[in-house]
């Protein structure tokens, strides 16, 4: 990963262009944490390569490209070729990364995923761009149902990494994998939440970076920076929050989340995804599953398709952000 | 490794061979893909006995050519040509279809000898190509063939694949397009009209033949044309007759599913037998 740098000014009232990152003020971002992970990675394994569907440069995989131009594969806008492909490549033994949006990919090329690859485990990466609300670009290009679609296909590991650290780690982690996955991408500059010096991803495993008895945060993706910040607003009020972060969705680490649930009964999940099919629903299964009741309040994306407009716009709009967290946290403890 | 050079050139008994095995399957589930099995013969025939390069012993040879089905319900067809080149046991066809068999009508992945799990049609040139462009990577010699169907024409993922192929210049990669004229609701040209598509493979960019796909000279001559091509994909247009070899699948219409009545059965072998004389 590149070394930190200050973060960037969020767009102000207007869609920022699909490129831009909105960065939520973080304290410190990083460059592409893919793209360099992806280059780190393939330096260890010659086998890896890469594949796009016309979103190189938006994918951050075109700093792949240029380290290793005979190892990338531009396949045009055609996103079952390029899964199909990947799964091709992946049969003659290389490890295939292929990138595009998160819509493009599962809404396009779902029975490339599920039968092309997942049925046989096709050991293929797909690596998916503007997960939920991270593109104010409206309903085409907001990837707000993508891990429903994906945790539902059998043999599929599916992973909704936090920040730059995570992203990072997560990269080198599902290349070394054997087996199909699905990883949302965060893009660009990416804010920096989780210390690179102690935290360690590890593919289906859940990690509790917070611990308090008054109520339970359990969160995936990029709502888990806002969570931590929902934890500070909370801690400030006397009130001591859990946090869970889920990053795996696909094995789902039941035990972490039924263990927390047995401890704190008041739960909040938060994803930044439709809260059926997503997060909340895996624990709401993992609670009934484990005979242990919960209460629970869902922040996420209603079901519903999302305006266009500015990220932070967005977020206020449907509730996304840290005060949304901590206020539902704050229900539960009336 | 089984050398092209060291095999007869018997293309035709073998056809007629992988038609028998063909009936022997068909008749135990008592109905099927029977029409394609027999219609596509003459390929195999000639792509597993004078063309591809694998080990029967070794399916998973490494620099093997591959040989790729994306209409898995030819699946019927495929184990006939594995059976008799002794990839699978022969004995084992009588459990095709059957619970429990590994010889699926829809041929599995897990099969051996079978490259990908074919069947949601549109699938098995995407994966060619990546093939393909694998093979070329770590620079084997090994070249890959996908059959596909008239009828996947119409899928919009085999064009997006047809222009990938040509895009990156695979001339490893051959596509052999059977066009038996029959899809599951009918003739093509009655559910969704794809000629002239030979001409539709050439506009895209791939070395494009059309013959007879029921002989097996034509089809030999085909390859060793298009093997001239190094920087091209290689699309070969079959026209073929569903049933060919046996007069009464020949001329029944509707035959995408063939129901046979028991009876039948004995006509269909004497017919063949008869062919093959």
């Amino acid at each position: 990963m590149s070394a930190p740098t200050p973060a960037g000014t969020p767009p102000k009232g207007v869609t920022g262009n699909i490129l831009s990152s909105d960065t939520g003020g973080a304290a410190s971002v990083a460059a592409a944490p893919f793209g360099h992970a992806l280059v780190r990675a393939a330096e260890k394994n010659p086998r890896i390569v890469g594949l796009t569907a016309d979103l190189g440069k938006y994918t951050d995989i075109h700093v792949f490209a240029e380290k290793f131009p005979k190892q990338f594969f531009q396949m045009g806008m055609a996103e079952q070729s390029l899964v199909g492909c990947a799964a091709g490549l992946a049969r003659t033994g290389f490890v295939p990364f292929a990138t595009t949006y998160c819509v493009f990919a599962t809404r396009r090329a779902y029975d490339f995923i599920a039968i092309g690859a997942a049925l046989g485990g096709a050991n293929i990466k797909i690596v998916a761009g503007l997960p939920g609300l991270t593109t104010g670009y409206g309903g085409t290009h907001q990837g707000i149902e993508d891990l429903a679609l994906m945790c539902a296909v059998p043999n599929l590991t599916v992973i909704d990494p936090c920040d730059a650290t995570e992203t990072a780690q997560a990269t080198e982690a599902i290349a070394a994998h054997v087996g199909p996955v699905y990883m949302r991408l965060l893009r660009g500059q990416v804010p920096v939440s989780l210390d690179p010096s102690t935290y360690r991803f590890e593919i289906g495993k859940a990690r509790l970076l917070a611990d308090g008895p008054d109520v339970a945060i359990i969160s995936t993706g990029l709502m888990t920076g806002r969570a931590l910040d929902a934890v500070r607003e909370l801690a400030a009020e006397g009130v001591r929050a859990s946090l869970l972060h889920v990053s795996t969705l696909k094995p789902l680490d039941r035990e972490a989340i039924s263990s927390l649930i047995g401890r704190v009964s008041r739960v909040v999940t938060a994803e930044n995804h439709v809260v059926t099919g997503g997060l909340a629903s895996a624990v709401a299964d993992v609670s009934v599953q484990a005979g242990r009741p919960i209460q629970l309040r869902r922040v996420g994306i209603p079901d519903c398709f999302c305006e266009s407009g500015s990220i932070p716009y967005l977020v206020k709009r449907y509730r996304m952000g840290a005060p949304d967290i901590a206020a539902a946290a704050r229900e539960l403890l009336k | 490794m089984t050398s092209p050079a060291a095999i007869p050139q018997s293309l035709s008994r073998r056809a007629h061979a992988l038609r028998g095995h063909v009936l022997r399957m068909a008749e135990i589930v008592g109905q099927g893909y029977v029409g394609q099995g027999l219609g596509i013969s003459d390929l195999l025939a000639v792509l597993y006995f004078g063309e591809l390069r694998y080990d029967p012993k070794q399916p998973d040879w490494p620099d093997r050519d591959r040989f790729v089905l994306s209409i898995g319900h030819y699946a019927i067809g495929l184990y006939a040509a594995l059976a008799e080149a002794g990839v699978i046991p022969v004995g084992e066809l009588d459990t095709y279809g059957s619970d429990g068999s590994r010889l699926e009508m829809s041929a599995p992945e897990t099969t051996p000898g079978v490259e990908m799990t074919g069947g949601s049609l549109g699938h098995g040139l995407t994966q060619s190509v990546g093939m393909a462009l694998g093979l070329r990577l770590d620079g084997k010699p090994s070249r890959v063939f996908n059959l596909l169907s008239d009828g996947e024409c119409q899928e919009g993922s085999t064009w997006e694949a047809a222009m990938a192929g040509a895009h990156h210049r695979l001339g490893n990669l051959f596509a052999f397009i059977d066009c038996n004229n029959q899809q599951a609701d009918g003739p093509p040209s009655a559910i969704m009209g794809i000629e002239p598509i030979h001409k539709k493979w050439e506009a895209f960019g791939w070395h494009t033949q059309r013959v007879n796909g029921n002989d097996v000279e034509a089809i030999a001559a085909a390859i060793a044309a298009a093997k001239g091509i190094a920087d091209r994909p290689h699309a070969i247009v079959l026209d073929t007759l569903m049933g060919k070899g046996v007069p009464l699948f020949e001329q029944r219409e509707k035959n995408h599913f063939i129901r046979v009545a028991p009876e039948e059965w004995t006509l269909a072998k004497r017919q063949l037998e008869e062919a093959g004389r």
